[in-house]
């Protein structure tokens, strides 16, 4: 992983699009659990993604951006990383967040509307969703600069999408970490449409990976489809960050190529700007199917074996679901709650008020209207 | 209170149906007029709102620019300085902000920078404010922080008919206009709306319901349950509802006139209550009609925290029952 990488032809893949070993060389240092492992997590990612678009289609959950597609990515960096490492997260990483130690559950209620899903566990080195995008780049940088400064020896991982390396956040971020030389790994979701505008409307740019060259550090582009490519490429940038060579620079920006086959967010519809024929092409190259035939045809993991995965996936997800839908509508306190260390005097008053309001009037009274 | 008198056809359009009439009727009538945005060419934007412009149009005139809001504003800002009619469309509000460099340190100084030789004749479209079970970021209603600063002109219509005439004197203006859409509104109703072009002035509000006892004063899509807390008191307060339409610069003639009738006011917006609008409403009350006064005037509006994820947004939102209570403390002090 040296070589600047300019032409999209160039990008590493170990897995071809039928699950064949393209390059022994590449193969990552993995178990056999290990590998069984990852191919379960994106099995459980897609199957909770097909489940959370149908609540959504059901009115049981709001607004929902899915990953199909995207699985290969997601999972393979997030295996990639240290237990103490870090991840900043974008709002589409449920499978890497997943694996990070956020639970199912946890993700449901983020996009069912419950501050809750916010509410990120304390062993979890996972940094809350950033909606508006790009802007959690600087804060990944910040963050890796911070533990720098103090000594430490992990790496920060960001994930963003294709779109986001136009806005100015992308470069500042970036730029800074060339400037400072901070441990982290900039993982680029290219996953061709930032809602309906193509790559290719993004950037004049060959490629995204190029981008890192004038940041001064190395720049790669991978087969985001292919989950051990992924892996591979995500686990020398981890390791790079920490230990780097004489004369490299910590970080490391990576593109993963993928595709996303749904919609931008379950608001959007994508016949309206791009051809089926295109999502099927890309279907071809789905990281799922390529892993179980890696799995299977290497000999970890037989038939009933997937078929055992696919059973317990399921009740994985339905139980998160179960678990989500029984948490009941939060109490109008959790507005005013964590807005400041303590409540400010003018803050108390105000839900003093609302709660007087809510009492003489009941409930219904404010939830009906909207 | 006035409104252009139209003759001809006329469409039953919704609000978001109204803003892309407004955008089609200017740029049929002036092709220095563009647009551009996240999504706006091919998808007809995020809302539809330009929907069928980009085939009516063509791509440079409907650009899907890059996803950069402060490179939307700032290359809009040296299109319209240099002959252009721009209107750029955030997508949401609350992505407005890394715009917000270029809209306060530029969009809004550049006549007073240049002394009149550059202007910035652009219009900033985007929709606002709560109520659509959205993510974080999706239902802001931070207007005060442009009705702020000088230099700028904040816009905020509530019907159709008057969200096209208001975008198209946005668009005709010779300054910046931020044009803020209440999308909890884009669909709700329908209303008559000419297929020419018209204007509705900038700067004028309007008096949505006649009344004698207490004057409120709102806008954009808190004009509807203000509305309804009208009718809900109608047996007992007798409410007069004022549109502002406008929230910079405010029309101060039309605040006064309804106030100095009724003594007696109340303030409704979405946003948080510390520097919104409502404050600067009612200081002009106090500056400028404090013999009229008889009664505090009320404050009923979003609390002063960030906008809850959705499953609590009802509870933030000010809606009838709130108004009601409100407008009663004040006709009753």
């Amino acid at each position: 992983m040296s070589v600047l990488q300019r032409d999209s032809g160039e990008q590493i893949q170990v897995l071809s699009e039928n699950g064949q070993v393209t390059d022994e060389s590449q193969l990552p240092d993995l178990t056999e659990d290990e590998l069984v492992e990852m191919y379960r997590y994106m099995k459980l990612a897609r199957h909770f993604d097909q489940r959370a678009v149908s609540l959504q289609r059901q009115g049981r959950m709001g607004t929902y951006p899915p990953l199909s597609g995207q699985e290969g990515a997601q999972i393979a960096s997030a295996f990639a990383l240290d237990d103490e490492d870090w991840l900043f997260p974008s709002y589409r990483e449920h499978g890497a967040s997943l694996v990070r130690g956020l639970s199912l559950k946890r993700t449901l209620l983020y996009w069912m509307g419950h501050e809750a899903g916010n509410a990120i566990p304390e062993e979890a080195n996972i940094f809350t969703v950033s909606v508006p995008i790009a802007t959690q780049v600087c804060h990944a940088t910040g963050a890796a600069w911070a533990s720098k400064l103090q000594g430490g020896d992990k790496a920060f991982i960001c994930h963003f999408g294709d779109g986001a390396t136009s806005e100015g956040d992308f470069h500042e971020g970036l730029n800074f970490a060339g400037v400072f030389d901070t441990p982290n790994v900039f993982f680029c979701n290219n996953n061709q449409w930032a809602i309906s505008v193509p790559r290719e409307r993004q950037t004049a740019s060959e490629t995204l990976a190029q981008k890192a060259e004038a940041y001064g550090f190395e720049g790669v582009q991978v087969d985001g489809m292919d989950p051990l490519a992924v892996y591979e490429v995500t686990k020398r940038a981890v390791e790079k960050a920490k230990d780097p060579g004489e004369g490299e620079l910590r970080p490391t920006l990576i593109e993963a190529v993928q595709y996303r086959f749904g919609a931008h967010t379950t608001a959007d519809d994508p016949s309206v700007y791009r051809e089926e024929e295109e999502v099927e092409q890309w279907k071809a190259k789905d990281p799922i199917p390529r892993m179980e035939t890696f799995l299977l045809e290497n000999g970890y993991l037989d038939t009933e074996g997937v078929e055992a995965i696919e059973e317990s996936v399921k009740e994985e997800v339905a139980e998160a679901i179960d678990e989500a839908e029984s948490v009941t509508r939060p109490e109008p306190e959790e507005i005013f709650k964590h807005v400041y260390e303590g409540m400010p005097e003018r803050l108390r008053e105000q839900a003093a008020e609302f709660e007087a309001l809510r009492e003489t009037y009941g409930d219904d009274a404010f939830l009906e209207g909207h | 209170m006035s409104q252009m008198e139209t003759r001809g056809e006329t469409q039953n359009l919704t609000l978001v149906q109204a803003v892309r009439d407004g955008l089609r009727d200017e740029m049929r009538e002036d092709e220095r007029v563009l647009v551009m945005g996240e999504d706006v060419g091919k998808n007809g934007g995020v809302f539809r709102a330009t929907e069928g412009l980009y085939d009516e149009f063509g791509g440079d005139r409907v650009i899907d620019t890059p996803l950069a809001e402060s490179g939307i504003v700032g290359t809009a800002i040296g299109m319209a300085a240099y002959g252009m009619r721009p209107v750029a469309e955030m997508q949401f509000m609350g992505f407005i902000y890394p715009a917000f460099d270029q809209i306060v340190s530029h969009a809004a100084r550049l006549r007073t920078r240049s002394r009149g030789r550059f202007t910035c004749p652009m219009v900033v479209r985007a929709p606002y404010g709560g109520g659509i079970r959205a993510p974080e970021h999706h239902s802001e209603s931070t207007e005060a922080f442009f009705t702020h600063h000088p230099g700028l002109k904040v816009v905020i219509p509530s019907t159709p008919y008057d969200t096209k005439g208001l975008l198209i004197s946005a668009i005709r203006d010779p300054d910046p206009v931020i044009f803020l859409e209440p999308k909890l509104i884009y669909r709700a109703f329908r209303e008559a709306v000419p297929d020419e072009p018209y204007e509705v002035p900038i700067g004028e509000a309007t008096v949505r319901r006649e009344g004698e006892d207490v004057s409120v004063f709102t806008y954009g899509a808190m004009t509807r349950p203000t509305l309804e807390a009208a009718e809900r008191l109608e047996d007992e307060v007798s409410v007069e509802v004022v549109d502002l339409r406008t929230v910079s610069p405010l029309d101060e003639g039309t605040i006064l006139e309804s106030f100095e009738k009724t003594g007696r006011a109340a303030v409704v917006h979405e946003a948080p209550k510390t520097g919104g609008l409502a404050g600067e409403i009612t200081a002009t009350i106090q500056e400028e009609a404090l013999l009229y006064q008889e009664a505090p005037v009320k404050r009923i509006t979003g609390f002063d925290t960030p906008f809850p994820l959705y499953a609590l947004e009802d509870y933030y939102l000010p809606e009838a029952t709130r108004i009601v209570e409100g407008i009663r403390e004040v006709a009753e002090f």
